[in-house]
């Protein structure tokens, strides 16, 4: 029985996207021409089941078109080179769609998944590959997510692509020591995925792809298939808690609202509740890293009903645990913030001082707005208001340019 | 990481560079060339060039809010002959494609070695920090 086109249909095509190109691929020992044309069928069947109906076998229908695709791109290959009488002899002999639907193997997404995070890759490659072989979506999409034209997405995944081949990455789940050591690397390409859907997301009247969702439906989907990794989870936790707050993040001109003058009745509870209980199961498991530590300090955000209930000992002592576990100067600079509301600024401002001579950040933007953040509170505006005009001038977000500018414009005013 | 890159050569007045054809076709298949290798490196988000100075138009609103144009520049300005909007992992990739461009062969293949102004494009909100 086929069925109509729902909302859910979208989502199902998109689950099912790397475990037939994890078929595909297994197949035809070849994962560059196996994702094209794993592309191709779910480019025909975006626009065939709306249109039509969802197949009775969704998976099998993806798996035939796409296999049809590489036999066409195979026979075409042979034209090109006229020899390889092995290749022709595999073409001819393709088994039958059922056997290779019956192929499926529940790591597939996972193999893709760290071979798409290839160290090898950069990481805009290993984001645009990622969200095409992992995540199912169109080049179309992904191109006007990060707003550059489709031609040079499809560019930039091709030589992805090209980049694994040479590598020559065998299509198998890495050894368990090797995923270990490579599993950071996927973690922060999902981390980017997600914290790009804040970054790139210039203009709310833009149909565009929700990236932010997006990286969180992988990684949903990454813990799902590495249950026991509390980092995994961690990451999760740290996505649903800082997403929690999307809509109390921005006002109606898109300008920022910071934490402490969020309207904390816009909060998702669901997603807060959801990323404490995962927060629970992962710290649970005693082995604490980067992204559990940065999820607590959200879950502590979160759980204040109002900004002067917020536990700020509690934040400073997660920092602590934070720079121990993943020292650098943007964690010295959130420290910073912590230690100014537990002991008062002029502590915060010493810590800052700290980093002035730290190349890795002393011209970031950042930096002067923290410490024009405190100077505020230590009352002196006038080399507060310097300082947001510092900022202001330094970053590159728009947003956050505005926001300077207008703390250094009140400042001004009184 | 957006960058814009702005290439100031023209002068106004001074009209088409006058170099033997052979340099002519040169500079262009380079400008070509290097267009469809950042297009390949999935690195191009547009690139234009602009018309001569010659045509370039200076506009003000007057004080019913119309335009009032102007059109004859003092010859020493220099003028933005074109731009590339990249999209790179690092701003030291976007230097090195600005020295290229700088480099584009001028009159006897010689590298021009124009000045070409880079200036990072703003963009969306920043991540959160907790």
């Amino acid at each position: 029985m086929t069925k109509p086109w729902d909302a859910t249909s979208e989502h199902l095509l998109r689950e099912l996207a790397p475990q037939v190109l994890g078929a595909v691929a297994r197949r035809f020992h070849d994962f560059a021409a196996a994702e094209d044309a794993v592309q191709e069928a779910m480019i025909a069947a975006f626009t065939q089941w709306p249109k039509e109906s969802v197949p009775e076998n969704p998976r099998g229908w993806l798996i035939q078109v796409a296999c049809r695709r590489m036999t066409d791109h195979l026979r075409s290959e042979i034209a090109r080179r006229e020899r390889e009488k092995l290749v022709v002899a595999e073409a001819e002999t393709l088994s039958p769609m059922l056997e290779i639907d019956a192929d499926m193997d529940p790591d597939d997404t996972l193999i893709l998944l760290f071979m798409c995070c290839h160290p090898a890759l950069t990481v805009s490659s290993a984001i645009a590959l990622t969200l095409r072989a992992v995540g199912g979506l169109t080049t179309a999409e992904i191109a006007k997510a990060f707003f550059v034209p489709e031609a040079t997405m499809a560019q930039r995944i091709s030589r992805a692509k090209q980049t694994i081949k040479a590598s020559s990455v065998p299509f198998r789940l890495p050894s368990p020591q090797e995923r270990m050591e490579r599993l950071p690397s996927v973690l922060h390409v999902l981390y980017l995925i997600f914290s790009e859907g804040y970054v790139s997301s210039v203009g709310k009247h833009l149909q565009r792809l929700d990236l932010a969702r997006e990286a969180i439906r992988l990684t949903r989907n990454s813990r799902e298939l590495l249950p026991d990794n509390p980092e995994v989870a961690g990451l999760l936790a740290l996505m649903l808690l800082t997403d929690a707050r999307r809509a109390a993040r921005t006002g109606p001109d898109e300008e920022l609202i910071p934490l402490d003058k969020q309207d904390r009745t816009l909060w998702d509870p669901a997603e807060i509740s959801e990323g404490i209980e995962l927060l629970a199961v992962a710290l649970s498991k005693g082995s604490v890293g980067l992204y559990q530590l940065q999820a607590a300090i959200a879950a502590v955000h979160d759980e204040a009903e109002r900004v002067e209930d917020t536990d700020w000992p509690q934040v400073l002592a997660l920092y602590e645990l934070l720079k121990q576990v993943s020292p650098g100067p943007m964690v010295t600079l959130n420290h910073a913030i912590a230690v100014a509301m537990v002991y008062g600024p002029a502590k915060g401002l010493e810590l800052l001082r700290t980093l002035d001579s730290d190349p890795r950040i002393s011209g970031h933007y950042r930096l002067d707005a923290v410490r024009a953040h405190l100077l505020e509170k230590t009352g002196d505006h006038e080399t507060a208001i310097k300082h947001y005009r510092v900022a202001a001038a330094r970053t590159t977000s728009m947003p956050e340019r505005n926001y300077l500018m207008t703390q250094a414009a009140r400042l001004a005013g009184d | 990481m957006k960058y814009m890159l702005m290439m100031n050569t023209m002068k106004a007045g001074q009209g088409v560079p006058a170099w033997p054809q052979k340099d002519l076709q040169a500079h262009i298949s380079f400008m070509m060339g290097l267009n469809k290798e950042l297009q390949e490196r999935g690195e191009l988000v547009s690139a234009e060039g602009l018309s001569f100075p010659d045509q370039a138009r200076l506009v003000r609103a007057g004080n019913d809010g119309r335009p009032i144009t102007d059109g004859v520049f003092p010859e020493s300005k220099e003028f933005l002959a074109g731009f590339w909007i990249v999209d790179v992992d690092s701003p030291e990739r976007a230097y090195a494609i600005a020295a290229r461009i700088s480099a584009a062969p001028g009159a006897a293949g010689t590298p021009l070695n124009m000045p070409v102004e880079l200036r990072p494009i703003m963009s969306g909100p920043p991540e959160e920090m907790v």
